[in-house]
């Protein structure tokens, strides 16, 4: 396995509090884990404990109370490169083409290149985008706006995916394909994911490793190596060690 | 999908019967539009031609007509006009220009956006007019008082309009950018300003009714000449045609600015 090589990232002991008037919420305290390079990682937990805050915390948009995020060991900063941040919703501007909105981090990074354009665009184009390249957000099918939105997250070349329950916002049909569809994009460029879910079949079908969150102040209590080889999501649905670890995982988020 | 769909080539019979009756209620509301106000002068213009009430009072569309032709006979007419065109438009573009930069600094600037914050509420509530008596001692008795006065009755509405578009902008589309560690300029540039368009659009028409208001009544207060000057010139002589005749060109200008708007508008969105 790769767990013996230096992890890509690493949370250690972090604490997170925030404020606010009426108070303040203690939202993770003693959370540690690691990621390693070219791993899947789901990370679930009862809703409401934060597992947001992982993302916002790993990509430097929070800095914790105490403890480290560390990135190849060096601490996160807000805007690193090595980061691409996938919402709920696809947020693809509707007032740019899905070739305007693909480019928009090369823009925003000050690197959008003649030779980082075409990059962006010739994954768009080996993706199914390639005929839409000049359309209009609106004109794309939910599932479409979604593949172009994690194009978009890869144009920059980041190293590590951040996936905020990319796919809740998709009808249940859709959800399983974009899955299918995302899940074998990232496994082709060889990207580094850590997905947040409250979907534990999701979770399951996609994932190297799942973290289990516990409730508020969160704590990762279990980590999970799921051996389904190369197996795509939709097949992972159909194997019969998909039930025993949905029940296992069933049992563990509701302790 | 939602593909933009190509128009079916051969249409049903169903669709074209559709499609008439969708025309013929367009045509109907066109011609009724067209009708009342006919009507509504005709009733007017018969009132006075059988002397029910005086003339002298109500005026009539005929002599409207008559008055307008005399002040564009004379060359008056365009002079007036002219005049209240000018100061509006320079009120309105003052207004909406400035407003609009005055909200963006409010955007970017949490403390200065709760310092301010009071001032503005009371600036907009306070009726501007009772400024009448400080304009003219400051601006004296030029145009330079009518168009201050245009500016002060649209800025405000101009700022808080502009203000709460840029403020509704998307979370979530804010954290986007943050994530991909966009600064506060291109956020500004690259998400808050293009999403508040159609905010912005909805300002100008607001405030094209206001500059209207602003001049008009800045006419009221000083002027020696203008559509408002007229107005209230005709009133104190006791010349109603007079008021009517400058009551109606306002109403063609002003219905004209508010079209300029809605062609802008189009314009903007196909952007």
């Amino acid at each position: 396995m790769k767990q013996q090589s230096k992890p890509i990232l690493e949370f250690d002991d972090v604490r997170m509090i925030y404020h606010t008037k009426t108070g303040e919420t203690l939202a993770a305290d003693g959370m540690s884990f690691r990621v390693y390079e070219g791993e899947f990682i789901a990370v679930i937990g009862p809703s409401g404990c934060g597992k947001t805050t992982v993302l916002s915390l790993a990509a430097g948009l929070l800095s914790p109370s105490e403890g480290a995020v560390r990135v190849r060991g060096e601490n996160v900063r807000r805007g690193m490169a090595c980061f691409g941040y996938m919402l709920q919703k696809d947020e693809l501007f509707p007032w740019r083409t899905v070739e305007q909105n693909i480019c928009l981090p090369l823009e925003i990074k000050k690197i959008d290149t003649p030779q980082n354009r075409k990059r962006a665009l010739a994954l768009a184009e080996k993706y199914g985008l390639g005929g839409f390249l000049k359309h209009m957000p609106d004109q794309l099918s939910g599932g479409m706006r979604q593949r172009a939105a994690l194009i978009r997250t890869l144009a920059p070349q980041p190293d590590i995916l951040l996936l905020d329950e990319p796919f809740s916002a998709l009808d249940y049909q859709t959800r399983l394909s974009v899955c299918d569809d995302v899940y074998n994009i990232i496994r082709n460029e060889k990207k580094t994911a850590i997905l947040v879910t409250h979907d534990i079949s999701e979770a399951i079908s996609v994932a190297d490793r799942i973290f289990v969150l516990s409730a508020r102040p969160a704590k990762v209590v279990a980590a999970h190596a799921l051996q389904f080889g190369s197996a795509v999501p939709l097949k992972r649905r159909e194997s019969p060690a998909f039930s025993h670890w949905f029940e296992l995982l069933w049992k563990e988020l509701n302790v | 999908m939602k593909h933009a769909q190509s128009p079916l080539r051969t249409c049903s019979s169903e669709h074209i019967r559709y499609l008439k009756v969708l025309r013929r209620k367009t045509v109907f509301v066109q011609l009724a539009r067209a009708g009342l106000l006919l009507f509504i002068l005709g009733v007017w213009e018969l009132i006075a031609a059988l002397q029910l009430v005086d003339p002298f009072i109500i005026s009539s569309p005929s002599r409207i007509a008559k008055m307008i032709a005399s002040l564009a006979a004379d060359g008056s007419l365009f002079y007036h006009i002219g005049t209240t065109l000018w100061e509006t438009l320079l009120g309105f573009a003052i207004a909406v220009l400035l407003g609009t930069g005055i909200a963006l600094l409010l955007w970017w600037s949490n403390a200065a956006r709760n310092v301010l914050e009071p001032y503005i509420v009371v600036l907009n509530s306070l009726p501007k007019i009772a400024l009448g008596p400080v304009i003219i001692i400051w601006f004296g008795t030029g145009a330079s008082a009518i168009v201050f006065m245009t500016v002060l009755v649209g800025i405000i509405v101009a700022i808080m309009n502009m203000l709460g578009g840029f403020l509704a902008t998307d979370k979530n589309k804010i954290l986007l950018l943050e994530s991909m560690g966009a600064t506060k300029l291109q956020i500004l540039r690259k998400l808050v300003i293009p999403s508040a368009i159609p905010q912005f659009i909805g300002m100008l028409k607001i405030c094209v009714g206001m500059a209207w208001i602003g001049s008009i009544m800045g006419e009221y207060i000083v002027s020696k000449a203008g559509l408002g000057y007229l107005i209230v010139y005709g009133g104190q002589v006791f010349r109603l045609d007079l008021v009517m005749a400058a009551t109606a060109i306002l109403c063609v200008l002003a219905a004209g600015m508010y079209a300029l708007v809605a062609l802008a508008e189009k314009w903007l969105v196909k952007k």
